[in-house]
Parts: C-alpha cells; structure tokens; sequence
C-alpha cells in the first residue's frame, strides 16, 4: 500500500525527531493518527510544516471524554497539499485546567478555530491574541459541548419528558 | 374590465349625505388594507414567504403590497425561521424601532417555540424576547398558511381599540418584556 508506506515515512521522521512525544499511533481508514503532548505541540505542528510540506490547517476541535484523567482531548487535521497527504495530532490535557498553547504563531488562520474551540469545550489557547467567544452569545456562561451539560433548552416548559420517552 | 373588490364599510348610520361610525372602526378598516410587513426571514419559512408575495398567492392582493426593510415604517413584524439566541437581542431592537401600533406575526414552528431545534443555541419561541399576535403553525407553512395568519393580523387591526396602546395592560405588557 502506497499511503501506508508514506505515512510509515512520517511517522518515522516524527519518532526521530519527538521520540517518547509520539504516542498512540494508529491509522483508521489510511489516516495516520498520533497524540503527543502540549509541551511540544507547537514543534509537532511547525515540524510538520516546515518541514514535511504539511502546510494546511484543516481544522482544530476537541472532544470531551467525561472522568477520565486526561479528560479534553485537543485535535489538530492537517493537510499536505504537495503530496496529498492528511494527518490527524491528539493532546490529551486535563479537564480541570485546559490550556494549550496557541497555534496561531505557527498558522495565522488558527485564531478562529481556536476561538471554536474555546467557545464550545473550554480550552484556553495561552498566547492567543484575542479569545473570544464565537459563536455562542457572550454571556451563555457555559461551553456547552462539554457533556456535563443537557443537549436541550432548560428554560422549555411545553416539552415534557413524558411525551419523548424520556 | 377586471372585478375590484372594495370593503364592505364599517357599520354605522346612513342617511342622505351622511354616513356616522366610529373613528376606531374608520381607522382600523384603513389600517388593516394598508398594512406595510417587515419581513424577518432567518430560514425555509421565509422562502414560503418569498413565495406568499410571488404573484401567484400575492400577499399584495390584501394590501400588503409593500414592504418594509426599515422597521420604523413598518406596521407587521414577520418574524420566519429559527431565531438563535444571539439573534436574540437584533430581534428585539427591530421590534423597538417599530413605530406604535405595531404587530408581530410568529411564522412556522422556530419562531412559534423554537420548532425541531430543542437546543441551547437557540430561542425557544419568539415570545420569550417580544410579544406575539399571531402564530402561523407549520414546519414551514405552506402561502395559504402564512395568508391565513395575515388575515388574522388584519381582524386584531379591525377590531383594535384606538385607546389599547395607551393602556395601563399594554404598558405592562411590553413592561414584561423589559421594552419601554
């Protein structure tokens, strides 16, 4: 398999590069997915584009994983428009106290995405330029993808559980 | 020669070069054909709408013709679609900007009760911000729907008493909503 070989490339330039900051690799449907840590996500992603032609930021999201011990997982997609290649970064961080560096000193068009991210999970982007929420109404005053919270409008008094089957 | 149809006048007394009824009533009948929408299309209910003022159902045949971008010449409020919760606050001050008498029409199931969306984004029925006249039910509302709530607006203009807005229960109706 030709992509296998390719990201078998990378992800031995990663290791030989990052060593033990390289963890959990797997490769679901020929995407090669890593997890590294936050201490050196900024020269994950500046090694990848400067140095592996990764040079577009897909996307940057998260995704809460409730009681576990790194419990916000921070996702970074990024795209090598050279050689057609996709990757997929994880940075597990603590739930309690999710900051991250932030990703605009490496891509200036991380800034909205991070501000997603900060608007829906939590995640505070340390260095970013202006964190703010997005999407959401300023004063929401929870980051309501975390699953802490109920999908539906609290304030509802016309929809009864009994009629959902809830 | 095409048929004109002209209102029936209110009643009143008649008599030999001279007709009496009640300014309320001579006001309302002018006011109920000659009422200016704003149209407030967030979603698919204001395509239904674009629709209604197509030729074809012609909301215009109902005096309605003309519509209002600015909401300070306008007499309906239209509200059509999903209101999220930040849009909130931009629904409001259009309907502030609206001049006296003023009425609003909620439009399919989003602006009704917020509709399929049972979401923390998004307002859970347009009376929670602004008061409401009338509801169009509909997931969207077909023309003959959003004509039907028109026409239930321009009965509540026939009928109003020219006294309602100055009224201690108006006052605090809109004092509910936290508007004047």
């Amino acid at each position: 398999m030709e992509e296998t070989t390719l990201n078998n490339n990378i992800l031995a330039k990663l290791s030989d590069k990052f060593g033990e900051k390289v963890t959990g690799v797997s490769e679901p449907y020929g995407l090669l997915t890593f997890a590294t840590t936050k201490d050196v996500i900024i020269n994950v992603l500046s090694f990848l584009k400067n140095d592996l032609s990764f040079n577009f930021l897909t996307d940057i999201t998260a995704v809460h994983y409730p009681g576990k011990d790194h419990g916000i997982a921070v996702v970074y997609h990024l795209h090598n428009m050279v050689e057609k290649v996709r990757i997929r970064i994880k940075v597990f961080i603590s739930e309690q106290n999710p900051t991250i560096p932030t990703a605009t000193t490496v891509w200036k068009g991380a800034n909205w995405m991070e501000r997603e991210t900060y608007d829906l999970f939590g995640v505070k982007f340390e260095g970013h330029p202006d964190l703010r929420r997005i999407l959401n109404m300023d004063d929401l005053g929870v980051h309501p993808m975390l699953k802490q919270y109920p999908l539906e409008d609290p304030n509802r008094v016309d929809k009864k559980d009994e009629f959902f089957g809830r | 020669m095409s048929e004109i149809n002209i209102v029936d006048a209110p009643p009143g007394i008649e008599g030999s070069g001279f007709f009496a009824t009640s300014l309320d009533k001579v006001i309302g009948l002018a006011r109920s054909n000659s009422l200016w929408p704003l149209p407030f299309a967030t979603s698919c209910c204001g395509i239904e709408f674009m629709a209604t003022m197509g030729s074809h159902y012609d909301l215009g045949r109902f005096g309605a013709e003309r519509l209002s971008f600015s909401p300070r010449q306008a007499d309906v409020l239209m509200v059509m679609g999903t209101i999220a919760k930040k849009m909130a606050p931009v629904l409001k001050q259009v309907y502030i900007q609206m001049a006296e008498p003023r009425w609003v029409m909620a439009v399919g199931a989003c602006a009704s009760s917020g509709g399929i969306f049972d979401t923390y984004s998004v307002l859970q029925g347009i009376d929670e911000v602004i008061p409401v006249d009338v509801y169009v039910p509909g997931c969207p509302p077909r023309p003959e729907a959003i004509l039907d709530g028109f026409q239930r607006i321009q009965d509540l203009v026939k009928s109003e008493s020219g006294r309602r807005r100055n009224s201690d229960y108006y006052k605090e109706l809109l004092g509910q909503y936290g508007i004047k």
